[in-house]
């Protein structure tokens, strides 16, 4: 370990090249939103939201968040325990299996639920007799987002709670309390503010995607198109201002997304610091 | 090293005695959770591209438009990885070496492709780089055309794939043991030499992580490279876009050929990579 020091001499080759580099690929595409979003000024951009097609898209992914987002905050949990607090056989296979949608395409997460539920998959017609409808459906959004999002929460919690072992919840279930108890007061506060970053990341990943749900969605304006996929519909259009204006409200959610990081990073630093160097290490 | 000769003596089990409660159901339902949502689906995704037996994917994936997209995403997945590489490493460098003004908030940026939506990055670049946009006006004096292109595709994939690389290199750069370094120095070792023989090595592993998470991403990326492609057919069509495409036809087994194809591809790659990874860590031991 080391501190950082001033840079002197050739030194600020290597500062200046990265600040450039970073400035070119990350800052430039964000400041773009922004200008192209206001390039007809304030009214115009403001004159987005009030379409209707907007706002039901704004609302679906609001919604679509709100189911698949506490669903893989309790599955990284279940997993978590399981895999962190219990030693078995598989264990290394169940991991790489909760790993999986990080190295797929999101275009196959889409896919695969297509396949399964679409008018010619595996029980597309037999959902379809019972009036069923899962692809360019709600239901079909939800599951790809799932997919995508799956590991995000998991993946924050098990570095972490490897790291702080078994100790503490096994000296509560030996002083007598119950497993629920032991849960709530023991592990949950140890874990929470890892938690609570998993489902930031989980989150933004779960309202931005684009590939899966694009997929599945079927592009219904007004019923099935999410922000993301409106974009695209407005940017198809050649209605940029209208476009880059919902794509502000995405590029805002990942700026705040980042805030919030940052802060849980510094203020909690002790408590990630042990799960998250792990993590980049193991990732 | 006891208790895994205690594990032989044992007749096997398949998990050890725990006091702590819950196994069962947090097993099942993370048992039940991952068939559901990631296996089931992908068992799919196996099986059925086998529709019209081994000459119907055969056929598929061997069409000169499939071969031709599979090529520009791997060529150009690989390329930016490569590229991602290198400048994750010179990024990373400066934020772990270097107290500049603005670290912390360079340091924060370095997420953003993270957090921020493929799409709107996607039609961010392609404005930017499009003929009359900010770089591409400036680039089409010299007759260089970067949107809708495979340029174009590679600065797509370049900027979701940076921090994979930052990220991974970032903490180990940090642990890095400064003795080991500054005894090279006061052996004679120029700084050159000291970052390149005794530092680079150590961060080989990370680099090697970094880079095949990059380029896992780069290979399935969507939503920030289709609008910056141009999506012509034989030129600056993506696989993941075939995909796509064959969909909107009803074509679930050829969709599938294609999906099956590229996850079999990029596990080959990751895997490939993995044993070199694999190798310099043993040396790094020896």
């Amino acid at each position: 370990m080391r501190g950082a020091v001033r840079p002197r001499g050739s030194a600020w080759l290597i500062v200046a090249a990265a600040v450039l580099w970073l400035a070119a690929t990350i800052l430039l595409p964000l400041v773009a939103v922004f200008a192209e979003a206001f390039r007809k000024g304030a009214s115009a951009y403001f004159a987005a939201f009030t379409d209707p097609d907007a706002l039901a898209a704004i609302t679906l992914t609001l919604k679509v968040a709100a189911v698949a987002v506490p669903l893989n905050a309790v599955f990284g949990l279940a997993a978590a325990w399981v895999v962190t607090k219990f030693e078995f056989r598989g264990k290394a296979l169940l991991l790489a299996v909760i790993d999986i949608p990080f190295s797929m395409s999101p275009v196959i997460s889409g896919l695969v639920w297509v396949l399964l539920f679409g008018a010619n998959g595996w029980f597309g017609p037999w959902l379809d007799s019972l009036g069923i409808r899962i692809i360019f459906n709600f239901t079909g959004i939800v599951l790809a987002t799932i997919l995508v999002t799956l590991p995000f929460v998991a993946r924050e919690l098990i570095p972490l709670m490897q790291a702080q072992g078994t100790d503490e919840e096994c000296a509560a279930i030996t002083l007598g309390a119950g497993g629920v108890t032991t849960f709530l007061r023991v592990t949950l506060p140890n874990i929470i503010w890892a938690l609570l970053y998993g489902v930031l990341l989980c989150n933004a990943r779960a309202m931005g995607e684009f590939g899966a749900v694009s997929v599945v969605s079927g592009h219904i304006r007004g019923l099935t198109d999410t922000m993301p996929l409106h974009v695209e519909v407005l940017y198809n259009d050649y209605d940029f201002v209208g476009a880059f204006a919902i794509a502000t409200l995405l590029a805002g959610l990942a700026l705040v997304t980042l805030a919030l990081k940052t802060w849980l990073e510094w203020r909690f630093a002790g408590a990630l610091a042990q799960g998250n160097s792990r993590l980049a290490r193991n990732r | 090293m006891l208790s895994a000769l205690n594990a032989g003596a044992r007749r096997p089990r398949w998990r050890e005695p725990s006091i702590l409660p819950g196994f069962a159901p947090a097993m099942g339902f993370t048992l039940l959770y991952v068939s559901l949502i990631v296996l089931i689906p992908l068992s799919a995704l196996i099986a059925r591209p086998w529709e019209h037996g081994w000459n119907g994917f055969w056929s598929t994936v061997s069409d000169p438009r499939v071969t031709a997209a599979l090529r520009l995403s791997f060529g150009t997945a690989l390329l930016a990885a490569l590229l991602n590489l290198v400048m994750g490493a010179v990024v990373a460098w400066a934020l772990v070496r270097y107290d500049f003004p603005g670290r912390r908030l360079a340091d924060a940026a370095v997420d953003l492709p993270f957090a921020l939506p493929t799409a709107v990055a996607g039609i961010a670049l392609a404005t930017i780089y499009a003929p009359s946009g900010w770089v591409g006006a400036l680039a089409t004096p010299l007759g260089v055309k970067i949107a809708y292109t495979p340029l174009g595709i590679l600065i797509a994939l370049v900027a979701v794939g940076l921090p994979f690389v930052v990220r991974s290199v970032q903490p180990v750069l940090q642990d890095f043991d400064a003795e080991v370094e500054e005894a090279s120095l006061t052996l004679g070792a120029r700084p050159w030499q000291s970052a390149f023989k005794v530092i680079l090595p150590a961060l080989a592993p990370a680099l090697i992580g970094g880079f095949s998470l990059a380029f896992a991403r780069a290979v399935g990326e969507y939503g920030s490279v289709i609008f910056i492609a141009g999506n012509m057919p034989m030129r600056s069509e993506i696989a993941p876009l075939l995909i796509v495409i064959k969909l909107d036809q009803f074509n679930y087994a050829g969709a599938a050929s294609v999906g099956l194809a590229m996850l079999v591809l990029s596990f080959a790659v990751l895997i490939a990579i993995n044993l070199v990874q694999l190798r310099l860590a043993r040396r790094g031991l020896r």
